[in-house]
């Protein structure tokens, strides 16, 4: 432990310590990172128990198309006369559950959480370089939430092309009753979100490079401040790549522009539109499309970086090799995107060239799930909740990433393109390992941000339903989408062929269901614990990084004294020659110790 | 009404549920122990779980492999479809061969290092020879996929044919296909959306020379051994022209033309004959005897993959692959675009 020196103090921390707080400025415009991540979380949640309500309702309607159930009549009202639901409002919900998941929960929920809550408390600063850009990016977030869930109760419905909206099905009302004003909303909403998205990754990235404390080299970074910041890099890349997309599809809805309109007589009216491409807007939409899915997906895999370095009581395996695999796939993500496009009629040869650089991502991500598991090698694994999360990463990262092997080859995917095996493989790789992040996150640094332990046990069963019911849900359409079924598909009734899939569709959505009423444990548990929970000590899972030692009470500024200064890297679990199986980053080294 | 007793049940469940844990914890202070810490105990049947779970996963797959193989679509019923089952079934068989790898190791290791207080976990930060040879296996492993790929790739979109392929228009619009043939010069005639109107339904225009002998289509069909060269149009939106028997797909866009060439090797009459696609049969028709629905007779089909509005999930159109003779038949029957406009 750095000795912490009071008399020493530094005008900076009196600045804090003098700061007078009100109920406004400290819960609702804080710019504490601390509580601008609980507010990401909180709003997170809230947008994910929409999300995830909405795929239970349409897993009702896949299961027993002919059934009526009034609990749809309900929640959707004139959308599901009696019971039965329209198929309008079927492409809406997928669409709304895809966008909500997507990017409202995984995106902000995930990223904005923890960057917010753990870069300065894991590089050792006393806040975000600019906490009014960081509370900015909240409130950004929050209008575009508010927005997008504005949008479900307009008159022609929300917006329902898919989540990509590719035009013109999103750009003519014409088209679907949910391209009317609800698609305006969605674009309001993402437009907001973007804005929001580069406030946040833009603080992220000049924090990481500028305030990390003394002693703390890129090389002795947690990697989850590998993660985020790798992460923010690629939001600040490619998000802006999205908003010109969304701002020219405002244009050809709005401003009579062709930008991806051409040649379109729709609902017998022949449109002026000439020249334009929609493939122009499939290549802005997945040159961020596909960054996105580590953006997701990059935090999630940092996280579990370090709760399975902390309960293996171990290093991670392969530092560098680590570092590099986040670095790696970070490039590769810029020069992928069109693996979603090689039966858009883009160029055959552009599809060998997609193929090829989409197959090679294999090899880092491969690297990485080694390691995770040699990690667990020779350890002496504390199975906490969070640890149980991200073992479930680790092995929905390996299902859902090897059949990713399938669908980048061009050749293969020809059969299978827009399949439920698309939608099995994207689910488990990047939904499930993502969200098992989240959770893993969650119970992991709770005692952090709400200074309370979580229930454990209420933990466990939150993990084995969840873990169970997702393999349920997402290992049967692996087997549905080789029989040939498309996504996005309201009912199975009119093809014949399809008919024995029923039984399978019966199955998925009990599991869904299960899974869903599963996650009512996690926010008892969260909630519970949040107000009534034991008081958590300062370090409770005895790990190394800097986090843990700052004082359990929040406080402005994160440490009471001198920030503490670095002397090793945060891996030292188990290291021969110390009495603890833990040495914390600021242990200085002992005399004749190697250090990190 | 049900609806406030609802919400009165449900904070009353909730309120339940909260005094309970109250009380867990409290009998867990009474003996000193704090709920959170993971103890020895926990660690046993957490790591017993992961093992468990881990041979339920692979046990559940070779189950859902055995049980509902069967689904799947049966063989390609075109010539490049068999080349691209070919490596399907090498990269299924590796990735299949990976994941009965790497998953029991993960849970195998979570259940046999599972801490116990006495013990101490191994420092050990890395291993250059061992990383090493997980980059290079699998770099290796993809190489060989990506050459693989690749050819096949470059073989389905660019195939060499000795006899020219017959080429054939598929229309696509809100929510449903039209296939328009190229007549006797086996050239379409220009059509433009500009040029719909009355009964022209898909803007044929008329006084192009090659568009006198095209003729439109509800049905595909197709003689079997003649390449066919598909063209894609849409009206609308962007739909998907997906003929999973034959291992095809290519999205329609409008404002562009889209295309996608194969060789139907199989005839609607000899797959309704195959072993696989008669057990098939008899499967789906038990079930729609059962609901009292009309019974089903294997077809070849083209859908839409592409979300295209409300009913997307209803477009369709029947293939037919048939012999040169009963093609000729049919195509006699049709009435070229000359005589209908």
């Amino acid at each position: 432990m750095a000795s912490h020196d009071h008399d020493n103090d530094h005008a900076h921390d009196h600045d804090h310590e003098h700061h007078v707080e009100n109920f406004w400025t400290k819960y609702i415009f804080s710019q504490d990172h601390k509580m601008i991540g609980k507010q990401f979380l909180i709003t997170g949640m809230f947008m994910g128990i929409v999300g995830v309500f909405m795929s239970m309702l349409f897993r009702l309607q896949l299961a027993w198309p002919d059934q009526k159930f009034a609990i749809l009549e309900t929640f959707l009202g004139k959308w599901a006369p009696e019971g039965q639901m329209d198929p309008n409002m079927y492409l809406a919900l997928v669409t709304i559950h895809g966008t909500i998941m997507v990017f409202f929960v995984l995106t902000a929920g995930l990223s904005g959480t923890f960057s917010n809550l753990l870069i300065p408390l894991q590089i050792g600063a006393r806040d975000m370089a600019s906490g009014f850009l960081n509370m900015l990016s909240y409130w950004f977030f929050a209008a575009s939430s508010v927005i997008m869930l504005a949008s479900l109760f307009v008159e022609t419905g929300p917006a329902s092309g898919g989540w990509t909206i590719y035009p013109p099905l999103s750009a003519l009302p014409q088209a679907m009753p949910g391209s009317g004003t609800g698609m305006t909303l969605w674009l309001v909403s993402m437009t907001l979100f973007i804005a929001g998205s580069l406030l946040g990754s833009l603080n992220y990235i000049v924090t990481i490079i500028n305030l990390r404390t003394k002693g703390m080299a890129m090389t002795r970074l947690p990697l989850t401040i590998w993660a985020f910041l790798v992460t923010a890099i690629l939001g600040v890349l490619s998000f802006p790549v999205l908003l010109s997309a969304a701002l020219l599809l405002m244009f050809d809805r709005m401003l009579g522009t062709s930008f991806y309109l051409s040649d379109i007589m729709v609902a017998g009216e022949l449109l002026h539109n000439e020249g334009g491409s929609p493939v122009l807007y499939e290549h802005l939409f997945w040159f961020l499309g596909h960054p996105e899915v580590y953006i997701i997906l990059l935090p999630a895999l940092g996280i579990t970086s370090e709760v399975i370095a902390t309960n293996s009581r171990k290093p991670i395996f392969g530092y560098r090799a680590m570092v590099g695999s986040i670095l790696a796939i970070a490039f590769l993500s810029f020069i992928v995107w069109g693996h979603h496009m090689f039966i858009t009629g883009m160029n055959p040869f552009l599809g060998s060239v997609f193929t090829f650089t989409t197959l090679l991502i294999a090899i880092p991500s491969a690297v990485k799930a080694f390691n995770y598991i040699t990690t667990l090698w020779k350890g002496n694994i504390q199975f906490t909740p969070a640890m149980l999360f991200s073992i479930g990463l680790v092995s929905t990262f390996v299902a859902g990433g090897l059949t990713g092997i399938i669908l980048g080859d061009s050749a293969l995917d020809i059969n299978v393109h827009d399949t439920y095996f698309v939608v099995a493989h994207f689910h488990i790789v990047m939904g499930l390992s993502a969200i098992f992040g989240m959770f893993a996150g969650v119970y992991h640094w709770f005692p952090k941000m709400y200074r309370r332990m979580m229930n454990k046990g209420l933990g466990y069963l939150h993990f084995w339903l969840t873990f169970i019911s997702a393999y349920g849900v997402f290992f049967p359409m692996h087997f549905t989408g080789l029989a040939g079924l498309p996504r996005r598909y309201y009912s199975n009734a009119e093809f014949p062929i399809f008919d024995e899939l029923q039984d399978i569709n019966v199955i998925i959505s009990m599991f869904a269901i299960l899974g869903g009423i599963a996650q009512l444990i996690f926010f008892f548990n969260f909630f519970y614990s949040m107000w009534r929970g034991p008081k958590a000590p300062q370090n409770p899972w005895r790990s190394n990084t800097l986090e843990w030692t700052t004082p359990v009470e929040h406080i402005h500024g994160n440490w009471p004294g001198e920030i503490p200064s670095v002397h090793r890297w945060p891996y030292d679990y188990s290291k021969p020659g110390h009495d603890e199986d833990f040495v914390p980053q600021s242990t200085p080294l002992k005399e004749g110790e190697v250090g990190h | 009404m049900t609806g406030l007793l609802m919400v009165v049940v449900l904070f009353l469940a909730v309120f339940a549920a909260a005094q309970i844990m109250r009380i867990y914890e409290l009998s867990a202070k009474a003996r000193q122990e704090r709920e959170y810490e993971v103890t020895d105990k926990d660690n046993n049947t957490q790591g017993r779980y992961m093992l468990l779970f881990g041979i339920g996963l692979l046990v559940s797959l070779v189950w859902m492999m055995m049980t509902w193989g069967e689904i799947m679509l049966p063989k390609p019923s075109s010539l490049h479809g068999v080349e691209i089952d070919r490596l399907w079934d090498i990269s299924m068989g590796l990735i299949i061969f990976m994941f009965f790898l790497v998953q029991p190791v993960l849970f195998y290791f979570a259940y046999k290092y599972r801490g116990r207080k006495d013990n101490q976990a191994t420092y050990y930060e890395h291993n250059n020879r061992l990383e090493f040879i997980w980059t290079i296996v699998p770099a290796i492993a993809l190489a060989v996929l990506i050459i693989y790929g690749l050819t096949t790739w470059s073989n389905v979109m660019n195939p060499e044919s000795e006899e020219e392929p017959m080429v054939v228009e598929l229309y696509a619009q809100q929510f449903k296909w039209t296939a328009r043939y190229s007549g006797a010069d086996n050239t379409l005639g220009f059509a433009n959306v500009r040029l719909i109107g009355g009964a022209n339904t898909v803007g044929v225009d008329t006084t192009h020379a090659n568009s006198a002998d095209d003729f439109l289509a509800t049905e595909i069909h197709l003689p079997v051994g003649r390449p066919v060269l598909f063209k894609f149009r849409s009206q609308d939106v962007i739909h998907s022209a997906y003929m999973p028997h034959f291992r095809a797909q290519m999205n329609c866009v409008p404002g562009m033309e889209t295309h996608f060439q194969f060789t139907p090797t199989v005839t609607t009459a000899e797959i309704r004959q195959d072993a696989d696609v008669q057990g098939k049969v008899e499967r789906i028709n038990a079930i729609r005897q059962a609901k009292g629905l009309e019974l089903y007779n294997y077809d070849y089909i083209l859908l839409c993959n592409k979300i295209c509005g409300s009913a997307h999930y209803n477009m369709q159109m029947n293939i037919v692959v048939e012999t040169q003779a009963e093609y000729d038949a049919w195509v006699k029957e049709q009435k070229t675009i000359a005589e209908t406009l």
